[in-house]
């Protein structure tokens, strides 16, 4: 008879017990994100979908043999001797025209690096992490533009300095 | 009817002059027809409740999207699942597969017709209205089992089966403890019931005879848990062991309709036990029973079998699902003795002293022990918030690190 009225007891108050944490967490704040309006704060340097910023590519390639998983593919030509000399932001000649710059983002494995041995910064990862799509090819980013617009100057160039660093590509085609 | 046909007179004079059929028909009709409506339109309000608590109890939202604050959410869900194909898989018993959702709709919808929602706002007040309510609401496990059955899959069988163990084990109680509240009337009828609650909290029947309606009270709403098949006690269509249980085949509108019958039978096993605990619709204080000319009846049952279905969700989202064999226990073990022990105390209170030679319960025994149990859980409480202050200062004092925690 005691054991039974202890059980009883116990029953009817571990439920009571339990029915006050719940009733507790009833009325605290809830922890869920309304994702699409609103979202985490990224922390810094978070790596995304990857970008590469067409008109600032020399073609050296380097990127694509740095891809451990070969998600990038670069074709390129030798720029023909008269056309005109441009340049990249950075300072560096564009010596290459550099016809397609692939990359298959189902295939990246955001590891980065493809951007350390970028010589002009322009292959980056930005913080953009909504790039779902319903058709996997729709992950294969073609970045070169027919219609780019280069530089035609040199932004390095110092403009009283004789002109031996940077107008030495273009003075050889210049002939 | 009577009272469904002095309205229509009195607001349309006319109607006394037509044919005795049609008047019949009309004055059946229309509350037929409320009750219905109200029926199949408050599992949509009972089911985004439930969402809406279940997910704030697990510090969650809930449904948001579907209108403000997801307020249109069920009746998309609704939508949704009336359009969707009704799949009858092969080797079904065709005609009982759809029988069943209707009939254990007939136990859910049935019950409505004796709730008293005011003096004269009640379908149809009959001289055996709790005992029909019990009845009527037996129907419904006729259905699971035809569902079960019908469904030609052995999970469905095997909750068809224990749905049909369990609510024929818990009507025992359920029926003792309804006994009790009728001893102390005298009547089965409803009406009756809440009349003789009149004046206000304290007659209610819940604080009469106070240690043992209480605990009648908690006996009566375990079972009716039970009985509608709800959580804790939902072993019937335990998802992690019976996929769904007796709904497993079940798609479409089928399911809907079995969806429907568990939110209203909830609803009606918590104006139920309102109705015989909790005053039904008295207001807690006379003052409160009208609002002008506005009668405040309906408006007192719907609150409390509304707190009541609230209490229930509350549980179904803080308890574990019972084993079988904890159910059985619960039924017959702990409820079936409390409750049989309930009827012979107050029988024998109701026979006896009570008002015979000058001494009454509520006035010698109950006031003192309310008073004591009050006192008790007050002193409980106060020394537990002290306590957790004294502590919160100690370790914002010290800065140690905190202690075992039993519980938060």
């Amino acid at each position: 008879m005691r054991e039974w009225l202890q059980n009883v007891w116990e029953g009817f108050f571990t439920v009571l017990v339990g029915m006050r944490i719940t009733w507790r967490h009833l009325f605290t704040k809830s922890v869920t994100l309304q994702y699409p309006s609103e979202k985490w704060p990224l922390p810094p340097r978070t790596r995304m979908r990857l970008f590469m910023k067409y008109e600032d590519c020399i073609g050296c390639g380097q990127c694509v043999r740095a891809c451990p998983v070969s998600c990038i593919s670069m074709e390129t030509e030798k720029r023909p001797s008269d056309a005109k000399p441009i340049w990249a932001s950075t300072g560096h000649a564009i010596k290459l025209d550099v016809t397609a710059f692939d990359i298959d983002m189902s295939l990246c494995c955001y590891c980065n690096l493809c951007v350390y041995p970028c010589p002009t910064f322009c292959i980056y990862m930005t913080p953009d992490y909504e790039f779902a799509t319903r058709d996997l090819t729709e992950h294969l980013y073609r970045f070169a533009k027919p219609d780019a617009v280069f530089l035609t100057e040199n932004p390095k160039k110092k403009p009283e300095a004789d002109p031996k660093p940077g107008a030495s590509p273009a003075g050889a085609s210049g002939t | 009817m009577e009272a469904t046909y002095a309205i229509l007179v009195r607001w349309f004079p006319e109607v006394a002059g037509w044919p005795a059929w049609a008047i019949a028909v009309l004055s059946a009709a229309l509350p037929a027809l409320a009750c219905f409506t109200f029926v199949s339109l408050g599992p949509i309000v009972y089911v985004y409740a439930e969402r809406k608590i279940s997910a704030f109890m697990q510090d969650r939202l809930g449904p948001m999207r579907v209108g403000p604050y997801g307020v249109l959410q069920t009746i998309a869900d609704t939508i949704k699942l009336l359009f969707k194909e009704a799949v009858f898989p092969r080797g079904v018993d065709r005609k009982l597969f759809v029988v069943a959702p209707l009939l254990v709709n007939v136990g859910a919808f049935l019950p409505f017709v004796v709730i008293p929602w005011g003096a004269r706002l009640q379908p149809a007040d009959l001289n055996v209205g709790i005992f029909y309510v019990s009845a009527i609401s037996a129907i419904s496990t006729v259905g699971l089992i035809m569902a079960g059955w019908a469904s030609n899959n052995k999970y469905a069988l095997f909750g068809a089966m224990r749905s049909a163990a369990q609510i024929v084990s818990y009507e025992i109680p359920s029926l003792l403890i309804i006994l009790v509240p009728v001893m102390i009337v005298g009547s089965l009828s409803l009406q009756d019931l809440v009349l003789a609650q009149q004046g206000g909290l304290s007659r209610w029947f819940l604080f009469r005879y106070f240690p043992l309606m209480p605990v009648a009270f908690v006996c009566f709403f375990v079972a009716a848990l039970a009985e509608t098949n709800r959580a804790p006690f939902d072993i019937p269509e335990a998802e992690s062991e019976l996929v769904a249980g007796f709904h497993t085949e079940y798609s479409g509108f089928f399911f809907s309709l079995f969806f429907l019958a568990e939110y209203t039978e909830m609803f009606v096993v918590s104006a139920v036990a309102s109705v015989l605990f909790l005053g039904g619709y008295l207001a807690p204080h006379p003052w409160l029973q009208q609002l002008g000319p506005l009668p405040l009846g309906w408006f007192w049952l719907w609150f409390k079998a509304w707190a009541l279905v609230f209490v229930m969700m509350w549980l179904r989202w803080t308890v574990p699902r019972a084993r079988v064999d904890q159910l059985m226990y619960i039924a017959w073990k702990v409820l079936l003795p409390i409750s049989l022990g309930l009827v012979l105390v107050v029988g024998a209170l109701v026979l006896g002293p009570s008002t015979a030679n000058g001494f009454s319960w509520d006035r010698w025994v109950g006031w003192p022990l309310t008073l004591l149990v009050v006192g008790f859980l007050f002193t409980v409480m106060v020394r537990a918030l002290l306590w957790n202050r004294s502590r919160g200062r100690d370790l914002g004092a010290s800065g140690s690190p905190s202690p075992v925690q039993v519980w938060r």
